[in-house]
């Protein structure tokens, strides 16, 4: 599915559905290789899932690798990154960012958490130290 | 389902990721709250428009499918080092209501802006939230040459539980977005609680 990436450029037949109230298209999975779905593992990645890069990551030079890839793992480098926040500093849509992380959790390279489900969580020692911090902000 | 948590043995280490949303009709300070209370950003997603307009055509994988951006406030508050509260405001236009799912799932709660103005405009917000349990609190968005409404008739006036918190707050302000973020955080704990509670009884 990934081996005719033609990049960018290419009128499609769809491009008549411009739709100006909708704001510009675009044709965000370019680089994804038109994949707009993560692979399996990559599922349906929450907007405030974790995204960690792993220790044992393999070399970012590695040839699977696309810039938007290395961007990625350039993000969490320094901290654990939201899905959300990637996609914000990336500048990259945010579906275009669940594929590639789907791509980079297949290579070893990130581990997501999924975030704990309110109903879970909470925890009332958490939403008091929310509450706090948001008073001393 | 075993939780995040359960994974470490001391909770402090585990990242956990809290998320609320700001909804509200058009123009009634979202954008202006996000960014009051914290450092904000346009977030992009894009959706097909098979989904946004219904023009399903899923048959021949997704290659060719055109896909329009659509997009959200978002702001972080990072309360400690692996604590962080992310603020989602959502799109106020009707035809990206299929939006709000994902955004809703798994969402601590809400703010619902309203304006005294333009109260209904605030319904179809209240009526989502309502409808999937989500806590929220309903934020009066005071413009200048709004008349003053005291939150009791604002409670009133949009038929809400009674237990459900009406803040008072001007969207620009830094102090009183937080109050209104704490006021959410508290309720959120506080239905939390009940429904523990009724689960048990
Ligand atoms: N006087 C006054 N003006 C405000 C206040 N909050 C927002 N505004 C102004 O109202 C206008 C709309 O505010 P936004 O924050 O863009 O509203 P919004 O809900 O994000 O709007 P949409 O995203 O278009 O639905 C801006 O010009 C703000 O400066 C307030 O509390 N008082
Ligand atoms: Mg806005």
């Amino acid at each position: 599915m990934t081996d005719d990436i033609t990049g960018g450029g290419r009128e499609g037949p769809g491009s008549q559905w411009y739709d100006n109230e909708a704001g510009p298209l675009v044709r965000p999975y370019a680089m994804t290789g038109g994949r707009t779905r993560p692979g399996p593992t990559g599922a349906r990645l929450d907007l405030i899932a974790l995204v960690t890069l792993a220790a044992d990551a393999p070399d970012a030079d590695d040839g699977a690798l696309g810039p938007e890839h290395r961007t990625l793992i350039a993000l969490c480098a320094t901290e654990t990154q939201s899905v959300a926040e990637l996609a914000a500093d990336a500048d990259l849509p945010v579906g275009v960012v669940r594929v590639l992380l789907g791509d980079l959790v297949e290579l070893g390279c990130v581990s997501v958490s999924r975030p704990v489900p309110p109903a879970q969580l909470p925890d009332e020692r958490i939403l008091r130290e929310v509450i706090d911090g948001l008073r001393a902000l | 389902m075993v939780s995040e948590k359960s994974d470490a043995t001391d909770g402090d280490t585990t990242a956990l990721a809290l998320k609320i949303l700001v909804a509200g009709g058009f123009g009634v300070g979202k954008t202006t709250l996000v960014g009051a209370v914290s450092e904000i950003r346009p977030l992009r997603t894009e959706e097909t428009l098979s989904e946004a307009g219904r023009l399903v055509d899923d048959t021949d994988g997704v290659d060719r499918k055109v896909t329009t951006t659509v997009a959200m406030d978002f702001g972080r508050i990072t309360i400690r080092s692996g604590l962080s509260l992310y603020l989602f405001g959502t799109p106020g236009q009707d035809r990206f209501w299929f939006l709000w799912d994902e955004l809703a799932q798994g969402a601590l709660g809400a703010v619902v802006l309203a304006d005294t103005r333009r109260l209904a405009d605030c319904f179809p917000a209240v009526d989502y939230f309502e409808h999937r349990h989500i806590p929220f609190v309903v934020a009066v968005n005071c413009f200048t040459g709004a008349r003053r409404h005291d939150a009791p008739s604002v409670l009133r006036a949009l038929d809400l539980d009674p237990g459900t918190p009406v803040v008072l707050c001007d969207a620009r302000d830094r102090d009183s977005g937080k109050e209104v973020l704490i006021r959410l955080v508290e309720y959120a704990g506080r239905m939390h609680t009940a429904r523990l509670l009724d689960s048990v009884r």
